[in-house]
């Protein structure tokens, strides 16, 4: 890229931050410069964040409802999925799954939702409970 | 405390080879350090799914850089993983204590200074340690322009999250780095291994197949919906632009490590024409992004051949490179 070319957008999704990107000076010489955003990133940065925020934002609701466990809505909270959660628990999926009912997730063992507090980053009183409001 | 410098680069695991090198004596820039580690690819693994979406990189694997930093230049480095988090913690310590920065492996999402925006499950992201402070620790972050600091709980947590590559609190650092390396020789046969690499037909997903089979699975969408679609087509990008650095700085990287090694054999013509085709590609991965994003925002179809037919013309242009980089030799 032509040093001239290298994208100053100021994109929101870089909060300030510079990223180093190496670009061609007139002489030939190639060099690292800042860039404070590019439109096109900041596009699919913003896509993956709705895209988290809506399943959140869904599953709000229904642990709301009581349709699904706290479990439920902690997971996506920390911008995971099953599979994630899964790989950071080391529990299978489908043992999870039966964790998301909220009658399960009651008698769930103390060991068990410490693994989970582990992963999630919770801690025992919380993960049992839904925030009154929503998170970010 | 060590007089330790801090450097903004473009890439977390090359910026932090090339610190912790210079912080020892050995100048040696983070483009040198990506081309002698062999670290550019391409791998499109559609059974690999990070986020419900298949796994696209445009770099080698995490932790080949140091590894084959380590080989190539004969440099003798502790690599050290812990079974729980006290001993992790605890050996931490006794390193910084004993003046030594180090390199660690570490989850982004559990990194406190990292901003919200993008802390994403990524469990092989690379950053130096170069002191404490109380319960802080003062990293040099390769990827922020400036240094940072971190509480000792947040490290941890990102030091020892489990699942896919977790770092098992990877700790690394070198212990002895020999004097002179002549780097000629070295570039040289890695710039013909990495063309041969990138060349090579028989691996479907990596290199310039792993290109192609990427355009095929873009067509296929096809007879996917809307938003599955275009979810598809951002996580191509967001591979591309936000996780390191991405196909595009990757390339203007190598570009430049190119163009570091066509004046050290004495401005070689051949190197210098690879490097200034490789910046062109970049600009082409640049491109595509482009049209991909506009078609996110676009209320109308996606033109799927357009973007399958932008992505075929990358991997020749790629390929001419490579060619031309077969063709440089040693005199």
């Amino acid at each position: 890229m032509d040093i001239k070319n290298v994208p100053q957008d100021d994109s929101s999704t870089y909060a300030k931050m510079k990223k180093a990107i190496y670009a061609s000076k007139e002489d030939g010489t190639i060099q690292s410069v800042g860039s404070s955003g590019w439109e096109v990133e900041e596009v699919v940065t913003r896509q993956a964040i709705d895209d988290i925020d809506e399943n959140r934002e869904e599953a709000y609701k229904l642990v709301h409802n009581g349709e699904k466990s706290p479990l439920y809505y902690y997971m996506y909270e920390a911008r995971m999925d099953l599979v994630v959660l899964a790989q950071s628990t080391g529990f299978f999926k489908w043992t999870i799954k039966r964790d998301f009912d909220p009658e399960i997730f009651k008698k769930i063992s103390h060991k068990r939702l410490l693994v989970y507090c582990e992963a999630l980053g919770k801690n025992i009183d919380e993960i049992k409970e839904l925030p009154k409001v929503e998170n970010e | 405390m060590n007089n330790f410098e801090h450097k903004h680069h473009a890439h977390c695991e090359s910026g932090v080879m090339s610190s912790m090198l210079r912080h020892e004596g050995l100048n040696i820039s983070e483009p040198m350090i990506f081309g002698l580690s062999n670290a550019l690819n391409f791998a499109y693994i559609p059974f690999v799914k990070i986020g419900g979406m298949p796994l696209v990189a445009y770099r080698s694997v995490p932790k080949s850089i140091i590894k084959n930093i380590k080989k190539n230049l004969n440099i003798e480095m502790k690599l050290e993983t812990f079974s729980s988090k006290e001993k992790g913690e605890k050996r931490l310590d006794e390193l910084l204590s004993q003046g030594k920065i180090v390199g660690a492996q570490s989850s982004v999402y559990w990194l406190e200074y990292f901003p919200k925006e993008i802390r994403f499950h990524f469990n092989a992201h690379n950053l130096l340690i170069y002191g404490r402070e109380g319960s802080e620790y003062l990293i040099s972050d390769p990827v922020f322009d400036k240094s940072v600091r971190c509480s000792k709980e947040s490290l941890s947590k990102a030091r020892f999250t489990k699942g896919v590559m977790a770092p098992k609190g990877l700790l690394y650092y070198p212990v002895n780095i020999p004097k002179d390396i002549d780097l000629k020789p070295i570039i040289a046969k890695n710039i013909k291994k990495l063309s041969k690499n990138m060349l090579r037909r028989y691996v479907p997903i990596a290199g310039l197949k792993g290109i192609e089979k990427l355009a095929k699975g873009i067509l296929d969408l096809k007879s996917k919906d809307r938003k599955y679609t275009k979810l598809f087509l951002g996580n191509i990008i967001r591979m591309q632009e936000e996780i390191g650095t991405g196909g595009a700085g990757f390339r203007f990287m190598y570009a430049s490590f190119l163009k570091e090694a066509s004046e050290l054999f004495e401005n070689d013509k051949i190197l210098e024409e690879a490097s200034k085709l490789m910046l062109e590609v970049g600009d082409e991965w640049r491109d595509f992004a482009l049209i991909i994003a506009k078609s996110i925002k676009s209320k109308k179809d996606t033109d799927l051949d357009l973007i399958h037919d932008k992505l075929i013309q990358i991997s020749k242009n790629e390929a001419k490179v490579y060619h031309k980089l077969l063709e440089f030799k040693v005199k």
